[in-house]
């Protein structure tokens, strides 16, 4: 035969016309032309626009349902992981105030002040339960705390109503309070409209002369107006707008105003003091520790790696991150127990289901549906009926303890507990996965043909040494896809460890889930989420570099 | 045909061979084979004739029904394929995907605990014989068919078995390297003085390949001759029919004696030829000649039969033309001729006569 060149006896590496036509083209011009002079790579893309755009409007109607209904949602529920607004948007003041506060002893009176002003606000919109929620996942006890102080706080300033009434009767006139705190114009349209009538307006420099009274009145008149829906031309204020304003008039030099204000200004150096610390601490010794003022300036920010923390068995307090201590740390045990079992599982999986797999690839076609039929039998039953029947099997006076102690293999009184642990959730998860492994396992070796096996034996090899050297690496691939949908799959399973697995054997989406539905502790249950996905992805990229993603294949 | 060295034994045997898969059909009858060592055999069939299982059973990857399967004097039914020692060149390369060229020739040496230079020499020289030196560490998948059956070739080859089995090489290869191809292999074949067996569907491969050919049909030999003698002297009418092209004609043995008989066409005329497997007056036969013995306007001297013939159709296929005629009622006679300068090009409808000699013509079974 002829050699035309050193690349190969059946290379053909001449000049044919086409290619001697582009080169001296490529040479003449530099980049490729198209026959109207336009380059050849815009209308290359000219002449594909209308396909990508029809691809795309084939997958347009995919992609919006899945952009709606899954993306959108998983990324608000990772966002929660970190959200953590509660805080400043029920206690604006007081997260204020305790931007100051060095985080030594208590914070001041004028903390305490404006918590009674945030809490009144929260009691009437009833957000202080939610708060106190929230918080009590970093400190337990705040959420009685913040109950009970929802209920309490309307009587903090009462001495103060008191005392100006005796001063003036006519402090207790809700008209007194509309006329000395709102615009004129405002009251004008207020008394003559019914229900909330217009919206309440400050009277104009009211806000300069008294400050503290001035911000406690429009929160009551915002919440008299939006809650109750009354008018606050007819409503008696909170007793702490009274508080606000003793202390205003304490503050002022000097009043210039309406005379029953100057009256009273005249009046609050004789009056007998009622700090609103005092108040708090009548309605709750908690208010009196530092760590309950601690906890909420440290979960202030709208966003907190708290979730984070806690899912990693850490806490954080105002002197930094800390470990939890030694017996509430259960989030490494369940990661690290979720990991375990779903490696085990996987290897189960592989060791029962490559045998399978293999036989039902090289056996003859009807034979082989009949065994695939088999296995995928499972798949028609509910999950539930499965997972219980496993209940019956397992359980100490079940199937298969029965068999065990007829046979003689353990004595009557040592059965083995195969249910509510480990063991248990092992057994019926591998059963349940094993699908999972053996379908992309046949569609694999469906693929080899027989003849690779033949070929490695007429060479010389063993059964063994031909299958382990030449059909097991072509086999690769689908036990790397198994592998991967049976891990994901067991990594984030939650029925049955629930059915099963009683309190040793459950995994870290049983947790993920009783946060969900039980304790209702959405970020931490995002958290957990959030560093399952972490770790999911973490192990794909690893069996990317260790195996290659495109070592798999499911047929 | 070549005679076994020490001419006690042949170097492969098959004897009363036969292969069922199902207990109700026998897919081999009754094999009766001697394959003498440095020979190089075809086996050639149509598809399901049994000559691929003759040669599975003969690799080991099936075991036969009955009989018994020699190799160099020893019965090997029950020797598992590894131990054989046979190589073996698969119809799809079998090439093993996931290693290189030269770790798929490594294969068979490391399998039989070669040293690690040995073994490089021994794959560089193999490689080298099939001109594929270069490509020692490519992929399977990065090389063309005929490359990968090169290696498939040099894999057989590199453990320097005594026996090597060929399925169909070349049967997905385009006819150009096809023909390349089945040069290199039996001269490869001469050079190393190895047996080979060949399973081909294509006549013109066992022709131009093999020293010996066997014809299967219907799970036998139908007839085991060189191909010379296979296409010039048939045995029956599957091997007339089966190898090149054939004419035939259908009538009655009217006269016979032991060199020739005269057969009374079913159109009525008389024609004189070579009996085969005709023994009795009466007899219903099957006339074959081939095309290319048969003259247009025959000059062949007195001996020679004419018949009365009608153009049909007339082809131009560049060396030859082929021209279809009506001979005695049948309009499927092909006669071809050369492309000489002073050959006439003949027109349909045209009346000619057409003419052969006697020992061109034989009278096979029907």
């Amino acid at each position: 035969m002829s050699r035309s060149s050193v690349t190969g006896p059946d290379a053909f590496t001449g000049t044919t016309p086409d290619t001697a036509l582009r080169t001296a083209d490529a040479e003449q011009k530099g980049a490729m032309l198209a026959a109207d002079g336009t380059p050849l790579k815009r209308s290359l893309n000219r002449a594909l626009r209308a396909q990508k755009l029809r691809a795309l409007a084939l997958i347009a109607p995919l992609l919006l349902f899945v952009v709606i209904t899954f993306i959108a949602p998983i990324a608000d529920m990772l966002f929660r992981s970190v959200e953590n607004q509660i805080v400043v948007e029920t206690l604006p003041r007081t997260v204020a105030t305790l931007d100051e506060w060095d985080g030594d002893g208590l914070p001041d009176d004028a903390t305490f002040q404006a918590l009674s002003v945030d809490l009144s606000v929260a009691a009437e919109l009833k957000t202080h339960t939610r708060l106190g929620s929230r918080l009590n996942y970093e400190n337990t006890g705040l959420s009685s705390l913040f109950r009970k102080s929802g209920r309490g706080v309307d009587e903090i300033g009462e001495g103060y109503l008191d005392q100006f009434v005796a001063v003036n009767p006519a402090w207790e006139d809700p008209l007194v309070w509309a006329e000395l705190m709102g615009d004129p114009a405002w009251l004008a349209q207020a008394r003559e409209a019914d229900g909330a009538g217009p919206r309440f307006e400050l009277a104009a420099g009211i806000d300069e002369i008294l400050p503290r009274t001035a911000d406690a009145y429009t929160a009551f008149a915002d919440i008299v107006q939006t809650v109750d829906n009354d008018n606050p031309a007819d409503e008696e204020p909170w007793a702490i707008v009274y508080q606000m304003l003793y202390l205003d008039l304490m503050d002022a030099p000097q009043i210039d105003g309406p005379p029953l204000l100057a009256e009273a200004a005249a009046a609050v150096p004789g009056f007998a003091t009622f700090p609103a610390r005092e108040g708090f601490a009548e309605i709750d010794d908690g208010w009196t520790d530092p760590a309950t003022w601690r906890t909420i300036k440290t979960f202030s920010g709208p966003y907190t790696s708290g979730y984070f923390l806690t899912a990693a068995d850490l806490r954080l307090t105002p002197d930094g991150i800390q470990r939890e201590p030694e017996e509430t740390r259960i989030y490494a045990t369940l990661f690290g127990r979720t990991m375990f079992m779903s490696l085990t599982i996987m290897g189960c999986c592989i060791l029962l289901g490559y045998p399978i797999a293999f036989l039902l690839s090289n056996l003859p076609m009807r034979t082989s549906n009949i065994l695939l039929i088999l296995v995928l039998l499972p798949f028609w039953t509910s999950l539930l009926v499965r997972t219980s029947a496993w209940k019956v099997l397992l359980q100490e006076q079940g199937v298969i303890n029965d068999i065990l102690v007829w046979i003689g293999l353990v004595s009557d009184g040592n059965r083995l507990a195969l249910i509510n642990n480990q063991a248990g959730t092992i057994i019926a998860m591998t059963h349940i996965l094993l699908p999972f492994m053996i379908l992309p396992l046949y569609s694999v070796m469906k693929t080899i043909p027989p003849s690779y096996m033949r070929a490695a034996k007429s060479l010389g090899a063993t059964d063994w040494t031909a299958f382990w050297r030449v059909y097991f690496p072509q086999s690769v691939p689908g036990i790397g896809a198994g592998c991967i949908l049976v891990f994901i799959l067991s990594i984030g399973y939650y029925i049955t460890p629930e059915l099963v697995g009683g309190t040793t054997g459950t995994f870290i989406s049983n947790r993920i889930a009783y946060h969900i539905s039980q304790s209702l502790n959405w970020g931490l249950a995002a958290a957990l989420g959030t560093i399952l996905l972490a770790f999911v992805l973490a192990l794909y990229w690893i069996y990317d570099r260790i195996v290659g993603i495109d070592n798999v294949s499911l047929g | 045909m070549l005679k076994a060295r020490d001419d006690q034994h042949a170097f492969v045997a098959f004897e009363r061979v036969q292969k069922s898969y199902d207990g109700e059909n026998l897919v081999v009858k009754d094999l009766n084979l001697d394959i003498a060592r440095g020979e190089f055999l075809t086996m050639l069939g149509p598809s399901g004739s049994g000559k691929t299982t003759c040669l599975m059973m003969l690799a080991g990857f099936e075991t036969a029904t009955h009989g018994e399967i020699r190799l160099d004097g020893r019965e090997i039914n029950n020797i598992p394929p590894h131990k054989r020692g046979i190589g073996m060149v698969f119809q799809n390369y079998a090439l093993f995907p996931h290693m290189s060229v030269a770790e798929n020739l490594s294969f068979p040496l490391e399998v039989r605990k070669i040293g690690k230079s040995d073994r490089e020499a021994k794959i560089k020289r193999a490689l080298d014989m099939v001109q594929m030196g270069d490509f020692a560490g490519r992929r399977p998948a990065q090389l063309s068919g005929g490359q990968q059956q090169r290696i498939a070739l040099a894999r057989a080859l590199v453990f320097e078995p005594e026996l090597v089995l060929m399925d169909e090489p070349l049967g997905a290869l385009d006819k150009q390297l096809r023909e390349t191809l089945q040069f290199e292999i039996t001269n490869l074949a001469h050079q190393l003085g190895i047996t080979t067996v060949y399973v081909t569907h294509d006549q013109t491969e066992a022709l131009t390949m093999s020293d010996r050919v066997a014809v299967f049909d219907d799970g036998r030999i139908q007839q085991l001759a060189p191909p010379d003698e296979l296409y010039e002297q048939p045995q029956n009418s599957f091997v007339a029919q089966f190898i090149g092209e054939n004419n035939t004609l259908t009538g009655t043995v009217s006269k016979i004696d032991a060199r020739t008989c005269v057969v009374r066409l079913d159109s009525g005329e008389e024609i004189d030829a070579v009996p085969v497997n005709v023994t009795e007056v009466g007899e219903t036969t099957l006339i074959s000649i081939r095309p290319e013995r048969v003259e247009i306007d025959p000059q062949l001297g007195p001996n020679a039969h004419t018949l009365q013939a009608e153009v049909l159709e007339f082809i131009y296929m560049g060396d030859v033309f082929r021209t279809r005629l009506r001979v005695a009622g049948r309009d499927d006679f092909i006669v071809k001729t050369r492309n000489r300068a002073d050959q006439v090009r003949l027109n349909p409808g045209q009346q000619v006569s057409i003419g052969w000699l006697p020992q061109d013509c034989r009278a096979l079974d029907r």
